[in-house]
């Protein structure tokens, strides 16, 4: 038998899907940006890429306030427990019909490699776009804070490693969520807050 | 009652047909149209000095003498009477009188028909007396009336009486009464200027791209300075004089400006030609980030999309090699093409010519260095450059700046490895022009030059850079961003600089894309497997 918990509240559903948008509406003007195809061309997907940007940051204002104000924020804590036992299952379990070797609950809703991947998100690739994204938002300003030096080919560098790996991350992540009790388990649970677990 | 009323009404009525047709009527009875700015506090028809018949410019200039006591002293001491420039950077000597390019190549002896556009009168020869102050022509750049002429072959001199030109040619120029042009003198204007400098390399836009007949009165897509319904700057609005001397110089130019507005009192860049001299180093509101691309790129790269875009076609190749050609009775040929341009003549060879032409861009830091004529040259695969622009994204005096680069191919010395001075212009034996021989053209040009000729002349293909810094378009006609922020937009061969969209690390791009499709590999590959396994159980 199956059993329901109650794992995303409102505003979280809210902020996951409202950041959804807004990072893949970022990805499809920044590598119209980036020269590999012409959308919107590169002036208004400069515009419209700067809007989302900033858009994504006032979504982090609340975000970031709603995390520490209700302690959702430890959930992010990583932790090495049964992470080789999520890996195992992952690459062997899951093709056997095992037991998912995680049993969520409202107080710990992610896996211990989602922490992982969520941390490392958070910790590197967070960083590098929220950096060098801001540069980029203040190109104009870098002479007046003492930058003018430094080479823009850095920046869009590292701001395109960025859009990389959250590109990947973002396959990854879509597929994992066909990975749950059922394949639209997860899915479901991000939209209504409710999942299905064993 | 009723009576009066009616006639109160009509007398109104006559009144307003009156008020509104009697400025009318009064204008249309006017004898002549009063100039729309009084710009001058002296009416020189009341001059005693100027009621009188002038025979020769230097007559005119006695007389402008009695009160301008200074004035020739004044043009002496520039480019425009000397015709020479040392350039304290380089420590060449340039100047007209002096420099090659691959137009009409020199003036060496051909002065008579060049020095039409010089500021004097009588430069026939190298003998010409520079000291000489009623040598000095006022009205070349003070005419007002549009009537002043200073026809080719003349040394300068306006014609005063008709004259049948070149003697036994049948046609004749008409004189002009410089008297009627003395008492009109006012300020320099765009058609002043213009005469000559629209006129640049021996015809109407032929020179220069940016400059041409087309900025006397130019709509503001033109110009949107000089817009004559609008803002109607005169070249000199920008190029302000001082004591006779015009701002801004083609032998060294100010490529980057980084002094901001010129303030009275405030020392400036010394150039008041320049964009930021009125608009400062940070001119864009509301896009600011476009104040940094202006720490690197002239105005003018963006403000100017395109040359020759009034509608007068500019020359972009001149091949003098093909130049000598008869047809099969031994005359002249001259072709055109549809529109009517000239596109191969016996005494020039052959042309190119276009219209709203884009520019090519090159860093620019103001050096410009010239090929002169005791300058060895060799004939390699690649084109000398008859004046060499400096400039580089390093050396931090650099901008990148639009340019004309005008391409030809002309006669040099392959014994003596050097350019060639034909003489061209002149109705006489030797020149080029009338008897297409460069065997009697070519010595008699080099001994004029003081330069030695070893009898032997082949062609060397060559190039010259010009600036291109006027025919600014309005804002909303400036470059878009997508213009050099794409894969092969108009700033792919400049280097130095990361353009988004243009520029990418390889690496990174490589890395990026293989990290992304192996991700995406894993997913379909770990899905699938849970597919068929899932069967199985």
């Amino acid at each position: 038998m199956s059993e329901r918990i109650y794992v995303f509240k409102l505003f979280e559903r809210f902020w996951h899907w409202a950041q959804a948008a807004l990072i893949i509406f970022l990805m499809l003007t920044a590598f119209d940006i980036h020269g590999t195809y012409t959308i919107f061309g590169f002036e208004k997907a400069v515009a419209y890429h700067t809007i989302a940007a900033w858009t994504l940051i006032g979504l982090w204002v609340f975000a970031i306030f709603w995390h520490f104000t209700t302690g959702e924020w430890k959930q992010y804590i990583p932790t090495t427990e049964k992470v080789v036992a999520m890996m195992n299952y992952y690459l062997f379990g899951i093709f056997k019909n095992a037991p998912h070797p995680f049993r969520l609950t409202t107080l710990r809703k992610h896996n211990p490699l989602q922490r992982l991947a969520y941390l490392f998100i958070l910790v590197c690739v967070g960083p590098l776009l929220w950096i060098t994204g801001g540069l980029y938002l203040f190109y104009d300003k870098w002479p007046a804070w003492g930058l003018g030096n430094l080479p823009l080919e850095w920046v869009a560098t590292g701001h395109t490693i960025g859009a990389f790996m959250m590109l990947a991350f973002l396959i990854a992540h879509v597929y994992l969520t066909t990975a749950g009790h059922t394949p639209t388990a997860h899915i479901k649970a991000m939209i209504t807050g409710w999942e299905e677990v064993d | 009652m009723e009576a009066r009323y009616i006639k109160a009404t009509l007398a109104l009525c006559c009144a307003a047909w009156l008020a509104a047709t009697g400025p009318v009527l009064a204008e249309e009875a006017k004898p002549e149209a009063k100039p729309v700015k009084l710009t001058t506090t002296a009416d020189h028809t009341k001059f005693k000095q100027l009621q009188k018949t002038f025979d020769s410019g230097p007559e005119v200039t006695k007389a402008c003498l009695e009160c301008h006591t200074e004035a020739a002293g004044q043009i002496h001491r520039t480019k425009h009477w000397k015709w020479e420039f040392l350039n304290p950077e380089t420590k060449q000597t340039l100047g007209k009188k002096t420099i090659l390019n691959n137009f009409c190549i020199s003036i060496a002896s051909n002065y008579a028909s060049c020095t039409s556009c010089h500021v004097g009168y009588g430069w026939k020869d190298a003998n010409f007396d520079f000291a000489k102050q009623e040598n000095v022509d006022c009205l070349a750049c003070h005419d007002t009336t549009g009537n002043y002429k200073k026809p080719p072959g003349f040394a300068g001199n306006p014609v005063t009486k008709d004259t049948e030109f070149p003697p036994g040619s049948g046609k004749i120029i008409k004189g002009i009464d410089l008297a009627k042009i003395a008492q009109k003198v006012g300020k320099s204007s765009r058609d002043t200027c213009g005469a000559c400098h629209f006129n640049g390399g021996g015809g109407d836009g032929v020179k220069h791209g940016d400059m041409d007949s087309s900025l006397a009165a130019p709509t503001k897509d033109v110009d949107v300075h000089m817009d004559a319904e609008g803002l109607d700057f005169t070249c000199s609005t920008c190029h302000k004089t001082s004591s006779h001397d015009v701002a801004g110089s083609r032998y060294t130019p100010t490529a980057k400006d980084n002094k901001g507005v010129q303030v009275r009192g405030k020392a400036g860049s010394g150039n008041p030609a320049t964009c930021v001299a009125c608009h400062d180093n940070a001119p864009h509101k509301s896009v600011a980030r476009l104040n940094q691309h202006a720490t690197r790129i002239a105005c003018q790269t963006c403000h100017i999309p395109t040359y020759a875009r009034g509608g007068i076609a500019t020359k972009m190749t001149w091949d003098w090699s093909t130049a000598g050609k008869r047809d099969k009775d031994g005359k002249h040929i001259i072709l055109k093409d549809a529109k009517g341009r000239i596109t191969y003549e016996s005494r020039k060879g052959d042309f190119t010519l276009a219209e709203n032409v884009k520019p090519e861009y090159a860093w620019f830091n103001g050096n410009v260095q010239f090929t002169l004529l005791s300058d060895k040259i060799e004939k390699t695969g690649q084109r000398t450059q008859i004046n060499k622009m400096g400039g580089s994204p390093t050396d931090g005096k650099s901008m990148i700046w639009p340019m004309k680069v005008f391409r030809g191919s002309q006669p040099y010395d392959p014994v003596n490895k050097t350019l060639i001075t034909p003489h061209t212009a002149g109705n006489d034996d030797t020149g080029f022009w009338k008897n297409l021989d460069w065997d009697k053209a070519i010595p008699v040009g080099m001994k004029d030059s003081g330069a030695p000729y070893s009898g032997k002349f082949d062609f060397i293909k060559t190039e010259m850079s010009w600036p291109i810094t006027h025919m600014v378009a309005p804002k909303d006609k400036a470059l878009g961003c997508v213009e050099c922020h794409a894969k092969e937009g108009r700033l792919a061969g400049i280097q130095g600089v990361y353009l988004p969209a243009r520029d990418n690390n390889k690496l990174v791009d490589t890395a990026g894309w293989a990290i992304v499709l192996l991700t995406l590999l894993g997913v379909i590959g770990h899905g699938a497997l849970r597919i068929v396994t899932s069967r199985k159980h």
